[in-house]
């Protein structure tokens, strides 16, 4: 359904310039889900733009729903929906004309318009908030209105850039309900995200994007199964037991004697794996058990971002 | 979406200008306020002009002043009403929904032509009750049937093409407020013309521009023939001003709406 191969793009111009996408290679299948997670800044809005047809692409090619989206560009739109990071919704006006709106831009007679807002308004639970301006809205019922307006077409393919993002935990969950209601219902599904769980619960493949490139590609079970899912963060019990235990560390803070390993989670795992460190029972002061952040997976896809100065040890 | 692919590309601008349209007047008359100032002003002007200054000012016609002043009136309101559509324009640049419209490949143009043709719709409102407010203060033109379709339809023209260039304007600017600045604009235009006095009782030095700029012949004309007196050419030099501002504005605005959005 989406097909790219070595998607360039630099903003900028000169000595400024900068390389936002660096040969970037996705493949997304019919009917699946699939997100790009990378951290603030990586290139995510870019590549969604560039295969939505908002943004041009200094070099590479790219299909999506086997329209070229350079020289197919009106194809393309007509095939996918965006909803951006910042929703693109019509503060001036209700919920339900933004969604008329579209439906008559979309070339629906009224009546047909009509009754297609109706229609989302109730499955995005906004029946209620139809009438009041789209300025009013919360952010998680902004975004709500800005895929159902994405979705008045019937496109075969949705990106969301950043769907949750900013979002309230309670937003973010209704939100995932409505990416799994999509995906159940036959649709192709391109998401980005900042969270190696929201990535984990709503799709089939992943690829991680770090500084424009492609650092890991592969379902969630592939990836966990190299970032481990926990981190175990030991204390130290003083210096000398800091400095026996750091070479095993993916994370290090010598300031207080704190290191971390990654470990499935599991009480069988931690208990096994203090003993295999720590034999004598003598070098670990205390310990805490942390999910695996997206920190953690970038230190262990690509060594970066540890808290020391110390080279990378993974 | 399968009834697009039978519409052809003109049907579809069409189709898309329209529902643009439907929407700027939609948010107009929930913005009562903005446009009821951009009427007030006009007609306090008149207003003012009529009984505080009108006696001390020679027209040299013999008409009553309120029937010299009414067409410049009339011009200043399109110019403040238009300014409107600046600010509509630019605010729509900045929101979220032209990204949404660009998605559904709504060209520039239908964008424009929305903001345009409600614009139109406000000022022919405005118009006709400001020739409400002069007739019950004393305005009694006396046009021939051809005379006030004439006049009619070259406001119309003037209207259009202040519209077109508000929308441009509105391109340009960076924030809402520089674009309300439009109104100044318009202002600036029309003071140094024939809206209140003669151009010849104004210091020499601005009579080459008060004689040669757009707002002088509409007037001149629109008081002609609301009059019945007789307009010679300047019918036709305020049609050529008017179709000039509107294609420059036209193409320039396309120009402007691709940049900003590439
Ligand atoms: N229009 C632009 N002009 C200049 N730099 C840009 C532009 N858009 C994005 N960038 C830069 O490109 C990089 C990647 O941005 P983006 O694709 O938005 O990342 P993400 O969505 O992953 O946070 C950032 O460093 C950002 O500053
Ligand atoms: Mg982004």
């Amino acid at each position: 359904m989406i097909r790219a191969t070595g998607l360039e793009k630099s903003y900028g111009r000169g000595d400024e310039r900068v390389k936002v996408l660096d040969g970037i290679d996705l493949s997304v299948e019919r009917g699946t889900v699939f997100a790009l997670l990378g951290p603030n800044g990586a290139g995510k809005t870019t590549a969604v733009r560039i295969l939505a047809t908002l943004a041009d692409a200094d070099g590479g090619t790219a299909t999506v729903a086997g329209y070229d989206v350079r020289t197919q560009r009106r194809q393309v739109r007509r095939a996918v929906s965006l909803t951006g990071q910042f929703a693109s919704v019509d503060e001036k006006q209700t919920g339900e004309e933004n969604l008329r709106m579209v439906a008559r831009l979309g070339g629906l007679s009224r009546p047909a318009a009509r009754r297609r807002a109706a229609e989302l308004l109730e499955r995005f639970d906004l029946t209620a908030a139809g009438r009041r301006l789209a300025g009013t809205y919360s952010g998680g019922m902004r975004r709500r209105l800005d895929l159902a307006a994405g979705l008045v077409g019937e496109p075969r393919v949705i990106f969301l850039d950043e769907p949750t993002t900013g979002l309230d935990l309670r937003s973010r969950q209704e939100l995932w309900q409505v990416v799994r209601g999509l995906s159940a219902g036959g649709s192709t599904v391109f998401l980005t995200t900042q969270y190696l769980e929201e990535a984990d619960q709503l799709s089939d493949r992943i690829a991680v994007l770090d500084g424009g490139r492609l650092v890991a590609e592969g379902t969630a079970t592939e990836l966990k199964s190299r970032v481990s899912g926990h981190r175990l963060d030991l204390v130290a019990t003083d210096a000398a037991a800091y400095e026996r235990l750091a070479p095993l560390a993916v994370q290090l803070s010598p300031d207080t004697l704190t290191l971390g390993l990654p470990t499935d989670g599991t009480a069988a795992r931690v208990r096994a794996l203090l003993d295999e460190i720590d034999p004598r029972r003598r070098d670990v002061a205390s310990f805490t058990v942390h999910s695996a952040t997206l920190d953690d997976v970038f230190l262990a896809l690509t060594g970066r971002g540890r808290t020391t100065e110390e080279p990378a040890r993974v | 979406m399968s009834d697009t692919a039978i519409i052809s590309p003109v049907g579809r601008a069409l189709n898309n200008s329209l529902v643009m349209t439907a929407r700027s007047v939609r948010l107009n008359t929930r913005n009562v306020d903005a446009i009821f100032t951009s009427l007030m002003l006009p007609i306090m002007l008149m207003l003012i002009f009529v009984y505080l200054f009108g006696g001390a000012i020679s027209t040299g016609t013999g008409e009553p002043y309120v029937a010299y002043v009414v067409p410049g009136v009339l011009l200043l309101c399109a110019g403040f009403g238009s300014s409107g559509t600046a600010v509509g324009v630019n605010e729509d640049m900045k929101g979220g929904i032209i990204d949404r419209l660009r998605s559904l490949d709504v060209g520039g143009a239908s964008i424009l032509a929305g903001h345009v043709a409600s614009s139109t719709v406000r000022n022919t409102v405005s118009t006709v009750l400001v020739l409400g407010v002069a007739l019950l203060i004393g305005f009694r033109p006396s046009p021939t049937l051809p005379g006030a379709l004439a006049a009619a339809g070259l406001l119309l023209a003037f209207i259009v093409a202040i519209s077109w260039l508000a929308a441009t304007v509105g391109l340009v600017t960076k924030s809402p407020e520089a674009a309300g600045a439009f109104s100044f604009f318009m202002m600036f235009l029309t003071y140094p013309s024939s809206t209140f006095a003669p151009i010849d009782t104004m210091p020499g030095w601005i009579h080459g521009f008060a004689h040669h700029q757009p707002v002088t012949p509409v007037i001149e004309s629109l008081r002609g023939l609301l009059l019945n007196d007789p307009v010679g050419s300047a019918p036709w030099i305020a049609l050529a001003w008017c179709t000039g501002i509107l294609l420059t504005a036209m193409a320039l605005s396309g120009r402007l709406f691709r940049n900003r959005t590439a």
